[in-house]
């Protein structure tokens, strides 16, 4: 199954290794990174594959928020489909 | 592939424009527990909510947290209860109303609908039995919401119902008095109640309706208002596009949502609620759309040909996203629920008789209005015959959720905190439709053609 990550927040040093490696050690698998950085804001949006994921996306939902809270980042997993629903017909 | 900018406009409509779905409501046939001893028969009907709902709390909560999209209310409706105690040997409801009361905590859900009658043309006894038990049963319960339907376009409008609902207002307001009358917020008035509404606190589980279903309401105000912003001084051309493609979007979610609900709780999919509904935060109102279209305040002239276009842009773009639409599918304006009604409600630019001529172009009628607390019950039911007229000759949904608070008047508020909000007391005409309540009997139903 395809999920969207996003990572929101503040630039910081490390943010991409940090949700990177999270998402490496649960086996899912990043198909695709866009980065950009608007007036010192951090936008991070992945498209990953959690077809081998040792979890429910459910726990890597929270496993992430958690992550996020302690950098004081908005960090999140959606999957793929609310976003094919509200933008493609 | 989706563009970043995609998915970031989704996310903005979550976090900052109040996206969201507001109730995945399942509908429960209680049919099949009508039974002659009164305990038997609320026996069954925890059982059966209970076992049907069981699961619905915990996967509206795994959708919320799988598509990131946050799901306010999980909800259950139930045959109108008016049907299922009719075989009871007992003339007070009560039993089956703390029935529901206790299997909608068991399940964990917010609300259950269908404490409630259908008496268009007509009351049966237990229709009868079930309006006397109104009062007791909404004071002495926390999660029973109850509907009578006292016309429809078909049958006319029931005035002797209507009487009787006036004086049934009054007496739940002086019986929840302590909390500003707020068992009134769980009573609604109908005329052409519609069988699928997942929206509280009128829902119930037609007749029509199959074993046990899922409907969905989703909501949006914040996401319409945002979108408008961008076209700011643009002729309504273009403000009825921009709705409509807001409206498709907003819809598409809900009917993943209602999808995906469906299938994880076996339970087939009836429909989606195309509804604007607010809340009292600031950026999910109602009001505020159509103070973006150019309005100084809303109730002011303008705001009902606003809230035309709304209404019909918001069917118009949701209900290709849907494959079946439902309920009471339009913009909602109630008072308590709206920050930007409930500000110009306390400005004095919106009236009742404004909110009256709104409810001709938009769903669903007078909501969470809070009149003195010495509205007379004629008052009210020449309020309710007002409101079931509209709906009666535009065969149209109306429906009237009065609150008399107690001890209040004009000048005063009531607050009843989360979803249901806080409220200026708003007036109402002085001068008494007593004789005219007091006739009774039946409205005709209106003709069909020479439509003027």
């Amino acid at each position: 199954m395809k999920a969207i990550v996003t990572v929101i927040g503040k630039d910081q040093v490390g943010i991409t290794a940090a949700v990177c490696s999270l998402l490496a050690q649960h086996s899912i698998n990043i198909l695709d990174i866009s980065q950009t950085i608007l007036q010192e804001y951090f936008t991070m949006v992945m498209l990953v594959d959690t077809s081998a994921c040792d979890k429910t996306i459910v726990e890597i939902s929270d496993l992430l928020d958690q992550a996020g809270k302690e950098r004081n980042l908005s960090i999140r997993i959606q999957r793929e489909d609310i976003f094919n629903a509200m933008h493609r017909i | 592939m989706l563009s970043q900018n995609e998915i970031m406009q989704t996310i903005q409509m979550i976090d900052q424009q109040h996206l969201d779905v507001r109730t995945i409501t399942m509908g429960i046939s209680l049919l099949s527990c009508a039974r002659s001893d009164t305990k038997a028969a609320c026996d069954a009907i925890y059982d059966k909510i209970t076992r049907y709902a069981e699961n619905l709390v915990a996967t509206g909560e795994a959708i919320e947290k799988e598509f990131g999209i946050p799901i306010v209310n999980k909800r259950i409706s139930v045959t109108p209860i008016a049907l299922v105690a009719a075989a009871a040997d007992t003339d007070n409801y009560t039993p089956f109303a703390v029935a529901l009361d206790k299997a909608a905590k068991t399940c964990g859900v917010n609300f259950i609908g269908g404490f409630s009658a259908l008496v268009q043309k007509g009351m049966t006894q237990a229709d009868r039995n079930l309006i006397a038990s109104i009062p007791e049963a909404l004071s002495t319960t926390d999660l029973v919401c109850s509907s009578v339907n006292v016309g429809s376009t078909k049958a006319g409008i029931d005035m002797d119902a209507v009487a009787l609902m006036g004086r049934t207002i009054k007496d739940l307001a002086q019986r929840t008095a302590d909390q500003g009358g707020f068992g009134c917020a769980k009573l609604v008035v109908f005329c052409n109640a519609v069988e699928d509404n997942p929206f509280m606190a009128g829902a119930f589980h037609g007749v029509g309706e199959p074993e046990k279903v899922i409907n969905v309401g989703v909501s949006g105000p914040g996401v319409v208002y945002h979108a408008l912003q961008s076209v700011k001084g643009q002729p309504f051309d273009v403000v009825a596009e921009t709705i409509k493609k807001t409206a498709f979007r907003i819809t598409r979610m809900g009917q993943l949502v209602a999808q995906e609900a469906s299938r994880r709780l076996d339970t087939p999919f009836g429909i989606v609620d195309l509804s604007l509904a607010p809340t009292p935060a600031i950026g999910d109102s109602v009001a505020r759309i159509l103070e973006e279209m150019g309005l100084e305040v809303c109730g002011t002239h303008g705001t009902t040909a606003a809230l035309a276009l709304l209404n019909d842009a918001v069917k118009k773009g949701g209900v290709m996203a849907s494959s079946h639409v439902g309920g009471l599918s339009g913009a909602f304006i109630p008072v308590s629920e709206d920050e930007g009604m409930i500000a110009a409600a306390s400005s004095g630019a919106l009236t009742l008789d404004k909110l009256e001529a709104m409810t001709c172009v938009c769903s669903v009628g007078l909501d969470m209005i809070a009149v003195p607390g010495d509205t007379t019950a004629e008052t009210l039911s020449a309020i309710i015959a007002d409101e079931a007229a509209i709906g009666m000759v535009n065969s149209k949904t109306t429906a009237v959720r009065l609150i008399p608070v107690p001890g209040k008047t004009v000048g005063d508020s009531v607050e009843f905190g989360g979803l249901l909000g806080f409220a200026p007391i708003q007036p109402v005409h002085p001068f008494s439709a007593k004789a005219f309540v007091d006739r009774g009997g039946r409205i005709p139903a209106p003709m069909q053609s020479l439509k003027n």
